[in-house]
């Protein structure tokens, strides 16, 4: 029922679109008002699958469909009400799942009484100062300050607390988390940052000499959609091709349902998915579908290692690690892995650099 | 009641990231005593924090007097949430931590304690101390109750003061009573056992 209010958010504020917000432009608010008829639509049907008896409707995977549903209204009244307060909004929003979601990933993961101080830092000092890099558009910084500087303090502010047992693996183990809920994501936003033009100089060789340098204005909201829509539909998409078709298993002791079948036809539906919304982004079809492609594979790859985290760690969703949490790793660890992949290809190949 | 305590009660939530769970048993404004494992400082803070409020300004910590009166911020916290302070240094006879307890509580408190009596540095509880026992047997009438806390000591372990926001997860047992005839060690056994158990619900 946490869905309702978000509806009427969402109504709310699309309703005032016109008369508050120059930032939206008329390419956004279309695609934000078919994802709203979407998510309406899937909203009652998930209803009214859980009104049917159970042997028509497997109860467990209706219960998951609306569980997704809902996450997906929280993500998008989140993204809207973002992108209506402006970058520095969006930048905190990101932010605060950003942080939600290293909550998670360590109290999953065993750490020892010597990484306490280390853990401080994590949390206190590099998660903030790395969303405040990003809202400072710092990007020589912000692309930095997480691989190269936190990765080399932490191991050695772990050895300064005199610990010696398993020391590299407790290491990587903040590395990793940091790296994955903080620094990829993080990127998301970064989006919005990005001065985007209709094909950068520096790509020219690739996307053809008469490739024009016209700045856009005003669609990098469009974009920023547009990749976290095309992220959650591809995983639609590869569930369902798995459903459909799927025989042959990837790897089944670190996930039992992503297949070859799944993850091929997966990824192609994302890319025609990609190149029939390239009019909300500058790529144009082609590069839509190839942008598209190459987030579908980093969504996988993303699902797939926080599989294997979670199989390590033997639990099944991080929702249930404590019960009650929502489980946000869960929800965005396709997103974490394919931010900096989209980012990185709409910034070299489509922005001034 | 004053307006800091729910103040209060909200930042502990928020920086334990506590879950409550209630495991066959449901909030009640009737004489507790609320018993749980003990790891860190913030477990009668947080324990306090994730009972409802209306029980929460009829449940009293009991905590030691010797850290939570030593700092200005410590004592004026302790008066928050009423703590009943006891002096672990110095049990006099006539002023048995026990006896405290039950004259602090009269007929309408409930109580959070700690039967470990210390922070426990390791992953197995130690030993039940006996006040729990003589508590019980001087009031049959209160309802034991009890809680397993877990995680709490890796947002605040032992000889830090800066806490790292984990998430954590307390969860609250069915009540165990005194039986007839039941001795000390026994009893102080299932107590502890019952603590344990909710581990693995």
């Amino acid at each position: 029922m946490i869905a309702m209010p978000s509806v009427w958010i969402a109504c709310l504020t699309l309703a005032q679109l016109p008369s508050t917000s120059t930032r939206l432009d008329a390419r956004t608010n279309i695609l934000l008002g078919s994802v709203l008829v979407l998510l309406g639509v899937a909203y009652f049907v998930g209803r009214a699958l859980r009104r049917q008896p159970e042997s028509t409707a497997n109860p467990a995977v209706v219960r998951t469909f609306n569980l997704r549903v809902r996450a997906w209204w929280m993500m998008f009244a989140i993204l809207i009400a973002g992108l209506l307060m402006g970058y520095v909004a969006t930048v905190v929003l990101f932010g605060l799942i950003s942080f939600w979601a290293l909550r998670e990933f360590i109290t999953m993961t065993p750490t020892r009484r010597g990484d306490h101080r280390t853990l401080f830092w994590t949390f206190v000092v590099f998660t903030p100062l790395q969303y405040v890099l990003v809202g400072l558009r710092e990007y020589g910084l912000y692309t930095v300050m997480i691989p190269v500087y936190a990765s080399l303090f932490i191991p050695a502010r772990i050895a300064i607390a005199g610990d010696p047992k398993r020391f590299l693996e407790r290491v990587a183990k903040i590395q990793a988390g940091l790296l994955i809920c903080v620094y990829c994501l993080s990127h998301a936003p970064a989006i919005l940052s990005l001065e985007l033009t209709t094909g950068s100089p520096e790509a020219r060789w690739i996307i053809g000499q008469d490739a024009q340098r016209q700045p856009i204005y005003g669609s990098n909201a469009s974009v920023l959609f547009f990749f976290v829509l095309i992220v959650q539909l591809n995983d639609v998409f590869q569930y369902l091709w798995s459903q459909l078709l799927g025989k042959r298993i990837i790897a089944p002791q670190i996930n039992a349902s992503r297949t070859w079948e799944g993850l091929i036809g997966g990824t192609l539906s994302t890319m025609l998915l990609g190149m029939l919304l390239s009019w909300a982004t500058p790529f144009g079809m082609f590069w839509a579908g190839l942008i598209s492609g190459a987030v579908a594979l980093a969504g996988f790859a993303g699902s797939m290692t926080m599989s294997g985290i979670k199989r390590d760690r033997g639990v099944k969703d991080y929702g249930t690690l404590v019960s009650g949490h929502a489980g946000v790793l869960d929800r965005i660890d396709s997103l974490c892995f394919a931010a900096p992949v989209f980012f990185h290809l709409t910034r070299f190949f489509f922005s001034k650099l | 009641m004053n307006l800091t305590a729910p103040f209060l009660a909200a930042i502990a939530k928020l920086l334990s990231g506590a879950t409550v769970r209630w495991h066959e048993c449901q909030p009640d404004t009737c004489q507790r005593v609320y018993f749980a494992n003990h790891t860190s400082h913030l477990d009668a803070l947080v324990l306090w924090a994730s009972l409802p409020g209306e029980i929460r300004n009829l449940t009293r910590p009991v905590a030691a007097k010797d850290y939570w009166s030593k700092t200005r911020l410590r004592r004026y916290m302790a008066q928050c949430f009423h703590a009943i302070l006891i002096d672990r240094e110095e049990i006099k006879v006539h002023q048995s931590p026990v006896d405290v307890m039950i004259r602090e509580i009269g007929k309408t408190y409930s109580l959070i304690v700690f039967p470990e009596g210390r922070r426990n540095p390791g992953e197995e509880m130690e030993e039940f101390k006996s006040g729990l026992y003589y508590l019980s047997k001087k009031r049959p009438d209160l309802e034991l109750v009890p809680v397993y806390i877990d995680n709490l000591n890796r947002v605040l372990p032992r000889g830090e003061f800066l806490p790292v926001p984990l998430l954590s997860c307390i969860t609250i047992g069915p009540p165990i009573w005194l039986e007839p005839n039941e001795s000390k060690a026994e009893f102080l056994k299932r107590a502890r056992e019952a603590v344990r158990r909710l581990k693995d619900v």
